[in-house]
């Protein structure tokens, strides 16, 4: 996303390569263009653009990615400090 | 005619569609002419697709039938009362309330080759995909994501996998089209995974574009999305429309602050002035109103272009001019350390309300917010306390 860069070395991206069949699934569902292919594997390019959304995670067929997902919301976070991860409510006034 | 009658019938499922529909026909169709009665003629009668306990929306053009019931074709112009909706959304009214029924939609005039869009049942992502329908023959699925957009819907789980399974399987898709494929909007991936669907109902997910705009393109192209349709942007426009909404975020206790805040304002040395109580609590109101609009509004729009990373960062800086105007404004009727604690409230203001938008921008990870926050929050905390201790004790020192 050319324009908007957001903290450098904090996403808990990670690609376990061996894992990787090379479908190619990441490249097509992720938002920011953080995975490309590379002679049949996927291969993370953009490390700092990754929002942790999780899309990839979640359609990874070999589970060779892992990230921990959640939503960049200052207003969920300050909530799940004060209620607690279970209690925190995206939505409503706040959020999304 | 009892031993035709299909299974449904016997059933009394809802969507059954068998059997004659005479008794669907109006007894009057047209406008009854009847001057013995008072006030204007009576209107046309009522449309045969009503229903008791029904309304029909008004973008509903009329029903086709389907081998698994009827769909209701839908307009894919916006007209009055949807652009009127999506005004009151953007502004924050009932924004949380605003839903379609879930199920089968169409558009033009579909066949079971017709390619199947799903999208969210939020009437404001239903809106954004049907207007951009238009001359295009296709079957629209929307998914009860609890009138969530799809995005949100998708981080929160109610766009999720085991809801376009049930809702594909519940309405027959497999009845209705030929093919076994379904176009999911790309950002619905971090809810819904192709290959569960797939297992699922049997239908092959494709992932369509991340914007409703670039469908069209995409089905000409054989549903192939370019790399600009797959990447998310936060043009101006984008970035625009959630001011509104941002603003309407201010807690409602804003207002007994700022009362607290002319009642802070009239203690000094004098004990308590309602004089000096009115002329400083405007002072510090419009520090506020400049903290608030620096953050909410400045760094919103200018986002891009304002210096910093951090969106704390962003909103000190814009809050940082907010507050020297302010400072200037009253720079006669203010003292040095007056200035200061203006100055103080705007930037923190304004830095906690830019770290605010970060749920509404595309591109900020959870960790990043997480570790902005726990260094921005105590600086912010501490720059007001500044602003506090600074304003009160200018009421002593002069």
């Amino acid at each position: 996303m050319e324009g908007f860069r957001y903290l450098k070395g904090v996403s808990t991206l990670n690609l376990n390569a061996e894992a990787c069949v090379g479908c190619g699934m990441c490249t097509t569902v992720c938002p920011h263009g953080v995975f490309k292919m590379n002679s049949r594997k996927a291969q993370i390019v953009d490390h700092d653009g990754c929002m942790e959304c999780g899309a990839c995670t979640a359609n990874c067929p070999s589970e060779a990615i892992s990230v921990s997902p959640g939503v960049g919301c200052a207003a969920y976070i300050i909530q799940s400090w004060i209620k607690g991860q279970e209690n925190a409510a995206c939505g409503g006034p706040g959020c999304c | 005619m009892l031993e035709q009658k299909e299974p449904c019938c016997e059933t009394q499922a809802s969507a059954c569609q068998c059997g004659d529909t005479p008794n669907l026909k109006p007894l009057f169709t047209s406008a009854i002419d009847d001057d013995v009665c008072c006030g204007p003629p009576a209107g046309p009668a009522s449309s045969s697709y009503e229903k008791a306990g029904y309304a029909v929306w008004h973008f509903v053009e009329d029903f086709v039938e389907t081998p698994a019931g009827q769909a209701p074709r839908v307009k894919t112009r916006m007209e009055f009362p949807d652009i009127l909706h999506t005004a009151k959304v953007r502004l924050g009214i009932h924004r949380n309330n605003y839903k379609v029924a879930p199920g089968l939609y169409c558009v033009g005039n579909p066949d079971s080759s017709a390619p199947v869009l799903v999208t969210a049942n939020y009437k404001l992502s239903f809106d954004t995909l049907r207007q951009e329908l238009s001359g295009l023959d296709a079957w629209l699925l929307v998914v009860d994501t609890r009138g969530i957009n799809v995005w949100c819907a998708a981080g929160k789980g109610t766009f999720s996998t085991q809801e376009v399974v049930h809702r594909v399987n519940q309405i027959g898709l497999a009845k209705i089209v030929e093919h076994r494929q379904i176009i999911l909007p790309q950002l619905a991936a971090t809810g819904t995974s192709a290959r569960h669907v797939k297992k699922g109902c049997g239908f092959e997910v494709i992932w369509g574009p991340v914007r409703a705009d670039d469908i069209k393109a995409f089905l000409a192209a054989g549903k192939e999305a370019t790399p600009h349709m797959r990447q998310v942007t936060f043009t101006l426009k984008e970035r625009l429309v959630l001011i509104p909404v941002e603003l309407s975020f201010i807690p409602q206790y804003a207002l007994w602050i700022i009362l607290g805040l002319f009642v802070l304002s009239g203690i000094g040395s004098h004990i308590f002035s309602f004089e000096v109580a009115w002329t400083r609590g405007i002072m510090t109101t419009v520090a506020l109103i400049g903290g608030i609009l620096a953050g909410a509004v400045v760094v919103p729009a200018l986002l891009p272009w304002i210096p910093g990373v951090a969106f704390a960062v962003k909103g000190a800086l814009t809050g940082l001019v907010a507050g020297l105007i302010v400072a200037l404004y009253f720079w006669s009727q203010s003292t040095l350390l007056e200035s200061l604690a203006l100055l103080f409230c705007t930037s923190a203001l304004s830095s906690f309300m830019a770290m605010n938008f970060t749920g509404s921008t595309p591109y900020t990870s959870p960790s990043g917010v997480e570790k902005e926050m726990r260094k921005a929050i105590p600086l912010q905390a501490l720059a007001g306390l500044i602003a506090l201790v600074t304003w009160i004790g200018a009421a002593f020192a002069s």
